[in-house]
């Protein structure tokens, strides 16, 4: 590291338990509680005017209310999650519609998604990262409903990714043939976001 | 604390402090300075939350002699300068008090007679941080009201007031809108949010009213 | 209620790092919705992540930025959503 300066005496709040370090990427820290960072206010969609969007370049969008998003199967799981802020946290668990479920019969030449949520949130993917069982639209976390401040009442989940790619409150995905930086892509944080390869910055 | 190369604040300013681990993990947290531009050493109040991770070490494991790497003290627009005048209504909750604090010892240091108010909300009487020091300067000063609200526990004969700051309690204590006051609010969030919109609604011109809200990390 | 807004005066560490004046009493104008006020009174979300600060009127972001520690030492800085700053 060779920061310089050390504050005699610090440790934090971190904890490694045994036999996990082969879990944890390189230059993150396990955390207990799950950490919240806002990028802006906290949306408050109630349920009634909440809908998810298929839409871009496919052959006719799809739309779901939340009761017909309610009706779709949903998947439980358990993931561990990594921030580029340098958290992570082991065996997460979640319940949430598969993208795959989405994205039955729907045709497409596209290689790209844009996922973006209320309050203007946006993030990009390649599609093939969202696809395969890679990733959710998830509405319930440790069995309860997803609170607002975590994303609620739906996120875009993609574990095998830095965490600021399972963009909160989000409301659809943009099929598209080229890649559109979202709002953290475009300032700096990498394109593809490999925690395993420490991809946190461009040029990483 | 002494800094070596401070360059001075102004009242309402504040400080980041950062602590970094011998792995290279940090941390970082802003904290308002309660001491006197006027005064050599720099004072932070320290409200030492639980489960807090910078807290705790700076109340239970720092030493006389250890470093704090720091930045600042930013934050200008949250400031008051003696010339600027008043009145001044300093409303504060818990460790809020720490930049209105700065402010009343810089008013007291410039021998400025600006009419200042404070209306401060604590849990509890022994919880009052800088009690006494206000009771001495409020004693000393007809210029200097401060008003305690406990919204806990109150000692026996409290006869002040004993519940959150509510627009009830700012239309009784806050100066009226045409003295156009410079009001200063800092604490938890709700406390300034409640504080700031009943400000407003009572007639004080929202350009005169400045808030500080400590968020969920607190100082 | 939003817990984790702040005072647009609490991004003035994280600026003043890129900023030689003082950034906090600067009135900024919001692209977006034409509203002008001092960067102090907006709301700030400052997280590890980065810097948001944005219009108290529309929630718009007016300033963006990302500050990366080591290897190397970098900054972005995003301006877009003001139409101009303007200092004393």
């Amino acid at each position: 590291m060779g920061r310089g300066f050390i504050s005699r005496g610090f440790r934090g709040r971190r904890r490694e338990p045994e036999g996990t370090s082969e879990r944890v990427p390189p230059g993150q820290y396990l955390v207990d509680g799950f950490p919240v960072l806002s990028a802006g206010p906290t949306p408050r969609t109630p349920l009634s005017d909440w809908s998810f969007t298929i839409e871009g370049e496919v052959d006719g969008p799809q739309k779901w209310s939340w009761e017909e998003f309610q009706a779709l199967p949903s998947e439980r799981l358990t993931r561990d999650i990594h921030c580029v802020t340098k958290w992570s946290k082991l065996d997460t668990t979640w319940e949430g519609v598969s993208v795959d479920t989405l994205l039955e019969g729907v045709e497409t030449a596209a290689g790209y998604v844009l996922a973006y949520s209320d309050g203007g949130y946006t993030t990009n993917l390649p599609l093939e990262e969202v696809t395969g069982g890679k990733a959710w639209i998830a509405h319930t976390y440790e069995g309860e409903p997803l609170a607002p401040e975590h994303g609620g009442p739906a996120r875009l989940l993609v574990p095998h990714l830095y965490f600021w790619k399972s963009a909160k409150w989000v409301r659809g995905l943009r099929l598209m043939n080229g890649d559109e930086p979202g709002f953290w892509e475009s300032l700096g944080y990498h394109n593809f976001g490999d925690p395993w390869r420490e991809q946190r910055y461009w040029g990483d | 604390m002494d800094v070596p190369v401070w360059r001075g604040h102004r009242a309402g300013q504040h400080m980041d402090i950062r602590l970094t681990a011998e792995d290279g993990y940090q941390a970082e947290r802003s904290y308002s300075i309660a001491s006197a531009p006027e005064n050599d050493r720099v004072e932070l109040v320290v409200e030492r939350l639980d489960d807090g991770e910078v807290s705790p070490y700076l109340t239970d494991e720092l030493r006389v002699g250890d470093g704090l790497e720091l930045r600042g003290p930013v934050g200008g627009w949250f400031a008051w300068d003696a010339e600027e005048g008043g009145p001044l209504l300093l409303v504060a909750g818990g460790s809020g008090i720490a930049p209105l604090m700065a402010m009343v010892r810089h008013r007291e240091a410039a021998g400025s007679d600006t009419p200042v108010r404070l209306l401060y909300s604590s849990r509890s009487y022994p919880e009052i941080i800088f009690r006494g020091e206000l009771e001495t300067l409020a004693a000393g000063d007809g210029t200097l009201e401060v008003v305690h609200t406990l919204t806990r526990s109150r000692p026996e004969g409290w006869s002040g007031y004993d519940r959150r700051i509510d627009a009830e309690m700012l239309r009784e204590v806050a100066y009226q809108p045409e003295e156009r006051p410079l009001a200063f609010v800092c604490g938890p969030t709700p406390l300034v949010e409640t504080v700031a919109t009943a400000l407003v609604e009572l007639g004080h011109d929202p350009a005169r009213v400045k808030t500080e809200r400590f968020g969920p990390t607190g100082g | 209620m939003d817990e984790h807004r702040l005072d647009g005066n609490a991004t003035a560490g994280i600026l003043e790092e890129v900023f030689a004046f003082e950034i906090t009493t600067a009135r900024a104008a919001c692209v977006q919705c034409g509203a002008t006020g001092e960067v102090g009174a907006q709301m700030a979300y400052v997280t590890e992540i980065g810097t948001v600060l944005r219009c108290s009127s529309c929630d718009s972001p007016l300033i963006r930025i990302v500050r990366q520690d080591e290897n190397p030492r970098r900054y972005w800085l995003d301006l877009k959503g003001v139409d101009y700053l303007q200092f004393q």
